[in-house]
Parts: structure tokens; C-alpha cells; sequence
């Protein structure tokens, strides 16, 4: 090697774009190319009499339902390269509702939305729906209604799989967390446990690629997205949820506000879908893929 | 502007570090990028071949994407360090050919005359370097090597990606708190960089100044 000090320099220039190259690929096989989640049967379309004037017989008669999801959420709602059709848990939640308004699956418009559009998108009829890992609060709850909750998620830590240090929010005196900047997680980090050392990336990958690389000891956002990072494939053995949560992140499906009897509709779709075993098996079929059993779900809160 | 004010501390922590990684991978910059240059006007050709490769790569990739290779990549080659240095690695590698390009305009500067002369006195590579070429070249280089310094400044911005809190990173988190507070943030964020580059040039026509007065 060392009388070719050109192919060694052409070497040493190729490598870092080898690793970058690499590091791409990893992000583009999420936890939803594994998970298969499209295997789930399609809900059974019901025709229902409605109301007149109301918005379920409106969007029965036109056929088409307009929901906005998240597409960077793997297991919850996510579009992979290969499928281009959103695919996760709360696309499934959105095939149970429009199932129920009597519309066809091909009449389902998926729209993405972003945490800082979704009350927008709403207000002003961009979507009839959102269900994108929206968390029920008092804030949003002056602006638009829920239905639900469907799921209640929880901060969560995921560490080390042979780290013994961290067993709870309480060890992390001194350690090196992280999570996505301005999101809520990393501000509940720095504000309820100040001895912890916030550590921030634009997205969860970039986290978890430092906590391979043991640069930082734990990340830190709802306890489902880490889930699937620990049980996907390609992290195997490698990391482990701590499993006891530190907030709850009630998940419910957001409607405008004062439409009353559509969201009533929702709930009941919701508690529906509880008691027919449709909620189970799509959980089972989305998130349950990363080896997290269906929880007991929420009681759902017709305020 | 509640926002700003309440916050100063945190704003002068920020523009604080955005000095620090300034300084130190301008620093670092100088000295590499100097190497470098003499490297590539040095008599063994795979050196030069070296030094132009990696002048030539690092000039034309993002700096974003330098940042990448050296926080998310080094870790991977077990390379473990602060996330600032990781910081100061990228900038320093991204400036350094910035640098090297500065300064070997410089020495094409100097009239082969010049050179022919101090090797016709039995001068070596090394004296004719340090004793009549670079003494001259720093001299006429002043002007691009501050812009290229006011681009490193305003480069150290892009560390916010990187976990490094430098001034953007604290815009960053106090608009995320206060969304009505975007534009006296800004606005702040603005005035820090213009009086940190006014320095720089007041710094740079000193220099010049005294430069000058030798010649």
C-alpha cells in the first residue's frame, strides 16, 4: 500500500462517503419495512343511515374522507420507499372510521400533516381528520375537538441493552439524553430533570445512531417509537426500553371544534372498535409486530 | 422582547461559544491550511497530489455534510469526543482548505525572481519558504484570508444541527418557547453576528495597517 500513495489517498477520500452512504440506508428501512404492516385485512365497509346535514352524511354521500397523518412516525403512521402509501397504527385507525362512514378505501385521501400544521389543517378543511400521534390537551382543545383517546403513549427511556445505570427517569443525574430538538420530550427533560444533560438531534435516527455509538447514554420520546427502534431487526440486542414512562400522551383523533355529533360518531367508532377485537388486531398488526403486546385500551373520554 | 431580555444570559452563552468555535477552529484553520499550502507547492509530487485531493474535496462538499461525517462518522471509526469538538473538527477541516487556497495565491504572488534568487544563494526548500516567500505572501493575503474568516463566523451556525448550543441553537429553543418573540430574536441574532464580524474587520485593517507600515 504504501508505494501507491495515490490509491491510498483515493481510499482514505472514499471512505467517509462509504459510511454516509450506509448511514442512509439505515434510515430508509424503518421499523414499517419489517413489520408488514399492510398484511392487516381491510376493515368491512358499512353503509349506516346518518343524520341529515351532518358531517358523516355528508362524507357518506361524497365518497371520499380527507385524514391527516404523520409519515415519519415508523409503526404509528409512515410511508416507506418501497409502498408509498402510508402504512401504521393510525392509518389503520382512519381505515376503521371511514369503514364506518360506508367509504371505500380507494375513497381515503391521506394528507400529511406536521405536529405545527394540525390545528390548521383542520380549522380550515385541509382535512376532515387528523390522526397523527396527536396528544389530547387543554390547548388544543380551545381551538379543535378529540375523539378518543385511542392510545395513550408515555415518555420513556431507551439505554444500552447492557446498561443497568438507567432504570428510570430518576438515574439520569449526569447522563447525556437525547431527543428531537424543540420537541416536548427534549423541554420535559430540561426542565423536570435539570441534573440530566440534554442532548439534541433533528430526528430520533440521529439519536439512536449516537447511542449506538455510545456517544450519549439514553433516548428519550414515547415509549411506542422506541419500541420499534429496540425491536428492529437491524438494532438487535443492541438496546432496551426502560418501561417506566414519565407523562402520558393521550392520542386522539381531532375534529373541528363544536362538531358534536361527529364526534360522538368517532368515539363510537372507537369503542367499536375495542369490543369487535378490530382495535387489537390492528395494533397487533402495526405496532404489535415490534414484540409489544396490545395494551388495554384507554377508556375513551366523551367530555 | 420580554423573551430577549429575560433570556440575556442564555443569548450571551450562545454568542459566547459561537466566539469560541470561531477562535479555536480559526486558529486551528490557519496553522492547517498553511501546511497545507506549502504542501502543495512543496517539491515531492504525491504530497502535493495529497494536499490537492483533499483541498479539492473539502472545498466542494457542504459543510453540513462535514459536519456529518465528523459527528455520526468518526464515532463509528471509535473516534469518541465532545460534541463541540466534533464541531471544531468539521470547521476546521472545511476552513483549513479555504485557508490553503488563501495562501497559496499568496505565495504565486511573489515573483519567481525572487525565489530564483534566494535557491541561486543556496537557500533549501525550507529557508526559501520561511525566510523570503511566506513572510511576503501573509502579507498580500490579509484581505481574502478575513473573508475567509468572516465566512468560518458565520459557518459556526450550522453547528445547531450538532447538539452545539452557539447562538442560533439558543434562537432556536427560545423561539420554540415563545413563538411571538421570532422577531426581536432575530432581530438580536442578527446585531450579535454584525458586531462579531465588525470586530473581525477592525482586527483584519490593523493587521493590514501594520503590515503596511513594515513594507
Amino acid at each position: 500500500m504504501t508505494r501507491h500513495p495515490r490509491l491510498r489517498t483515493l481510499l482514505c477520500l472514499l471512505l467517509p462517503f462509504a459510511f454516509l452512504l450506509s448511514a442512509c440506508g439505515d434510515d430508509d428501512e424503518g421499523l414499517d419495512s419489517n413489520s408488514g404492516g399492510s398484511t392487516e385485512p381491510e376493515p368491512e365497509v358499512e353503509q349506516t343511515e346518518f343524520p341529515e346535514g351532518s358531517t358523516m352524511a355528508r362524507l357518506q354521500e361524497a365518497g371520499t374522507i380527507k385524514i391527516g397523518v404523520k409519515y415519519d412516525q415508523p409503526g404509528l403512521g409512515s410511508v416507506s420507499l418501497e409502498s408509498e402509501e402510508p402504512e401504521g397504527f393510525d392509518i389503520e385507525m382512519g381505515k376503521l372510521v371511514a369503514a364506518k362512514l360506508g367509504i371505500e378505501p380507494d375513497g381515503i385521501q391521506f394528507v400529511e400533516t406536521v405536529s405545527a400544521n394540525r390545528e390548521t389543517f383542520i380549522e380550515n378543511g385541509t382535512v376532515d381528520v387528523v390522526i397523527a400521534t396527536y396528544t389530547i390537551n387543554d390547548e388544543r382543545k380551545q381551538v379543535v375537538d378529540f375523539a378518543g383517546p385511542y392510545y395513550v403513549a408515555g415518555q420513556d427511556l431507551l439505554v444500552g441493552a447492557d446498561d443497568e445505570t438507567i432504570n428510570g427517569p430518576d438515574d439520569l443525574a449526569g447522563k447525556r439524553v437525547c431527543a428531537a430538538s424543540g420537541s416536548t420530550p427534549i423541554e420535559r427533560i430540561r426542565t423536570d430533570y435539570p441534573e440530566a444533560e440534554p442532548v439534541e438531534f433533528d430526528t430520533y435516527t440521529e439519536c439512536v445512531d449516537q447511542l449506538l455509538a455510545d456517544q450519549i447514554d439514553a433516548v428519550s420520546t414515547d415509549d411506542i417509537i422506541l419500541a420499534g427502534y429496540a425491536a428492529d431487526p437491524k438494532y438487535e440486542g443492541e438496546f432496551r426500553v426502560v418501561g417506566e414512562t414519565f407523562s402520558e400522551e393521550p392520542y386522539g383523533i381531532g375534529l373541528k371544534k363544536g362538531d358534536d355529533d361527529f364526534r360522538t360518531f368517532l368515539n363510537d367508532v372507537i369503542e367499536g372498535a375495542y369490543e369487535d377485537g378490530s382495535w387489537e388486531s390492528a395494533f397487533d398488526a402495526t405496532l404489535g409486530a415490534s414484540g409489544v403486546e396490545a395494551p388495554e385500551p384507554p377508556e375513551v373520554d366523551r367530555y | 422582547m420580554d423573551t430577549v431580555w429575560e433570556n440575556r444570559d442564555l443569548i450571551l452563552d450562545g454568542f459566547a461559544m459561537t466566539v469560541r468555535l470561531f477562535a479555536v477552529s480559526g486558529l486551528l484553520a490557519l496553522v492547517a491550511g498553511t501546511l497545507l499550502a506549502i504542501m502543495r507547492v512543496g517539491p515531492i509530487p504525491p504530497v502535493r497530489w495529497a494536499a490537492s485531493t483533499y483541498v479539492t474535496v473539502l472545498r466542494n462538499t457542504p459543510l453540513t455534510l462535514v459536519f456529518v461525517f465528523s459527528t455520526f462518522g468518526l464515532p463509528r471509526l471509535e473516534v469518541r469526543l465532545e460534541f463541540v469538538t466534533f464541531a471544531i473538527v468539521a470547521l476546521t477541516a472545511y476552513t483549513s482548505a479555504f485557508v490553503c487556497e488563501a495562501v497559496r495565491a499568496g505565495i504565486n504572488s511573489v515573483a519567481a525572481g525572487e525565489i530564483e534568487a534566494a535557491r541561486a544563494l543556496g537557500l533549501s526548500f525550507r529557508q526559501v519558504l520561511t525566510l523570503v516567500v511566506l513572510p511576503q505572501a501573509f502579507r498580500a493575503i490579509v484581505p481574502p484570508l478575513t473573508g475567509v474568516f468572516n465566512a468560518l463566523l458565520k459557518n459556526t451556525s450550522v453547528a445547531v444541527a450538532f447538539n452545539v448550543a452557539e447562538a442560533n441553537a439558543i434562537y432556536r429553543r427560545l423561539q420554540n418557547l415563545d413563538g411571538s418573540a421570532t422577531i426581536p430574536l432575530l432581530l438580536t441574532l442578527a446585531g450579535g453576528y454584525v458586531v462579531l464580524a465588525a470586530v473581525l474587520f477592525g482586527a483584519s485593517r490593523l493587521v493590514e495597517r501594520r503590515v503596511a507600515a513594515v513594507r
